[in-house]
């Protein structure tokens, strides 16, 4: 599937790089001992630009919700309409969310609250993106009604 | 050549709570309002360029509050036009187009920008304006500036513009949107392919998922919306499309980011729309009844992650309304109406609930729309301007509708339930905006 490739800057080169070693990390701010993604240039917790640091995660979360893209303003997904696009709650922290498309979930049949393992898919020769697999399903498959 | 006018200071915003009553509460008042046309796109003459409809606006809205260009002391007006389709780098500039105008501080101004020295080039007629401010964004911006400008004394008489093209293309389309590849913070959003309405759709199911409620439930809100644009006839739908939505077409319509259809979103329009801005004292010469300022607050949170989630968005909301009461003194049953925005249709329970409208409270507002009376006959009229839906993407009908309402002057749209004495508008978004309170007295 052919998707945007993600260019590296000197703020993200950090998170690019680890994905490359299939490794989640985040910046946390060892000041309020909070963690954020994507990066910025200071912690929006506490406004610190100093205490910045990057931070490996278990790459373990939870599928908080999800919305079906049925046309899309991005010209390389527009041939993959519809689509899903699920929101993924990090395990240490699940104020910490990742955009995912659970690559081999059927669209619309997203299980909202099964459990996910962090997932590294080649964008181009030289970087891997962070994608989501589910590992285990939640207890009742929610199934949104219109 | 940039344009010697600058973004308002952030000592012009009132952000925080804690400030009081407005230092120029019932100080300030709107006066004339002046439309262009409506088109859905521009067809290249230079007379129905975003620069031809802004001089229409301005001097149309001169011309309703009685006063000539000579008055006229101060421009407030937001630079950028766009919808959504800029013009192309280094296309030239339609011939016919160029022979019509003078050029400005930008050299696509009048096709796909603005700027305060195209418009002052163009309007020769103009020739005492000494303050010009820009507003960026929204007319929300630029009529906060503006009332904080006319109440600071910076100016007495003030046009306040915002003008909108939409070139051809589709929607948010060009651009970086269009590359293979994709820098900076979308570089974390766009590989996995979240567009448009995303944002608003995820925070609809978050609502839902908190409180109950489906999308069905936004039917009477999106219908009372439709009924109200058709209304309003300086709205695109009246003007070109007089379409009567039913029920059945809106639970019907195509999602394009389920759970938000296609009458979920508005339509990107060509339009321009000025007011009058004055001060109470020059407002008793003037044609049209005054419509006083009684706050303005603007809101612009920074949020955690890559996407704003509903406890941010219904703090935020809250935090709008109660800076916006504080700083007129009014409490929520004080509010005639509300013409907060919809542009998106899923986020306008946002502001309902933010505002306590009606007595609504965290978590009713799908409950509200299903069961209360939305309408402009009722007794506690949602959006009787028809918003971005009912008339076009704009971001500016709620603002004429305030004034309309409250001046006797909104027709067939006029509420009739409740006596429009004090009404409320702003946005552009939940989540972050510039928000106002207008009242049919100074105090
Ligand atoms: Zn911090």
């Amino acid at each position: 599937m052919p998707r945007p490739i993600p260019v590296p800057d000197e703020l993200s080169k950090p998170f690019w790089d680890a994905c490359n070693e299939r490794r989640l990390v985040v910046q946390n701010c060892t000041a309020c001992n909070r963690m954020q993604y994507p990066p910025e240039k200071t912690c929006l917790g506490c406004g610190s630009g100093k205490s910045l640091a990057w931070r490996e995660v278990s790459g373990r979360g939870r599928v908080d919700d999800y919305v079906v893209v049925h046309d899309s303003r991005l010209r390389l997904w527009q041939a993959e309409q519809p689509y899903n696009v699920a929101l993924i709650a990090l395990e240490e922290d699940p104020g910490v969310l990742f955009l995912s498309n659970l690559p081999g979930i059927p669209v619309d049949q997203v299980p909202v609250g099964a459990s996910v393992q962090a997932d590294f898919e080649e964008v181009t020769p030289g970087q891997l993106l962070l994608e989501w697999r589910v590992v285990s399903q939640p207890q009742r498959p929610a199934q949104r009604k219109r | 050549m940039p344009s010697a006018t600058q973004p308002a200071p952030a000592s012009m915003y009132r952000r925080t709570e804690g400030l009081g009553i407005w230092e120029h509460k019932g100080k300030v008042a709107a006066v004339g309002i002046g439309h262009s046309p409506v088109d859905r796109r521009w067809d290249g003459k230079p007379e129905t360029s975003v620069g031809a409809y802004a001089i229409v606006a301005l001097r149309n809205a001169m011309k309703d509050a009685g006063i000539t260009a000579d008055q006229v002391d101060g421009l407030v007006m937001d630079a950028s036009t766009t919808t959504g389709a800029e013009w192309p780098a280094g296309r030239p500039l339609p011939e016919e187009f160029v022979k019509a105008f003078k050029p400005g501080a930008n050299h696509v101004d009048g096709i796909s920008s603005l700027s305060t020295e195209w418009i002052i080039a163009n309007m020769p007629e103009l020739a005492h304006v000494k303050y010009t401010q820009y507003g960026p964004g929204c007319m929300s911006n630029c009529v906060c500036v503006a009332a904080q400008a006319v109440g600071d004394g910076k100016t007495k008489v003030c046009l306040v513009l915002k003008a909108w093209d939409n070139l051809e293309g589709r929607y948010g389309q060009g651009g970086e949107n269009a590359e293979d590849t994709i820098a900076g913070r979308a570089a974390f959003s766009n590989p996995w392919g979240p567009t448009g309405p995303y944002l608003w759709a995820h925070m609809f199911n978050e609502y839902t998922k908190k409180y109950g409620g489906n999308h069905d439930q936004m039917a009477n809100f999106v219908l009372n919306e439709t009924r109200n644009g058709l209304l309003f006839p300086e709205g695109f739908w009246a003007q070109h499309r007089p379409e009567v939505l039913t029920k059945e077409d809106y639970l019907s319509s195509r999602w394009i980011v389920k759970p938000a259809n296609l009458y979920d979103c508005d339509i990107p329009i060509t339009v321009a729309v000025a007011y009058v801005f004055t001060t109470p004292e020059r407002a008793k010469d003037m044609k049209q009844k005054p419509v006083y300022i009684w706050n303005t607050t603007a809101t612009n949170p920074r949020n955690r992650g890559i996407i704003q989630t509903l406890d941010e968005g219904q703090a935020s909301t809250d935090f709008t309304g109660r800076k916006l009461y504080e700083g007129a003194g009014i409490k929520p049953s004080d509010l005639s109406f509300e013409n907060m925005y919809d542009g998106y249709t899923l986020f306008h329970q946002f502001f309902l609930e933010g505002l306590r409208f009606a007595g609504v409270q965290r978590g009713e507002a799908l409950d509200f729309y299903e069961t209360a009376d939305l309408t402009i006959e009722g007794p506690h009229p949602v959006s009787p301007s028809g918003g971005n839906r009912g008339s076009g993407r704009t971001r500016i009908w709620m603002h004429t509708d305030c004034i309309q309402q409250i001046q006797g002057r909104a027709g067939a749209r006029q509420i009739t339930g409740v006596k429009p004495e004090i009404g409320v508008s702003g946005g552009p978004m939940p989540t972050s905006g510039n928000f106002l309170i207008w009242s049919a007295t100074p105090n």
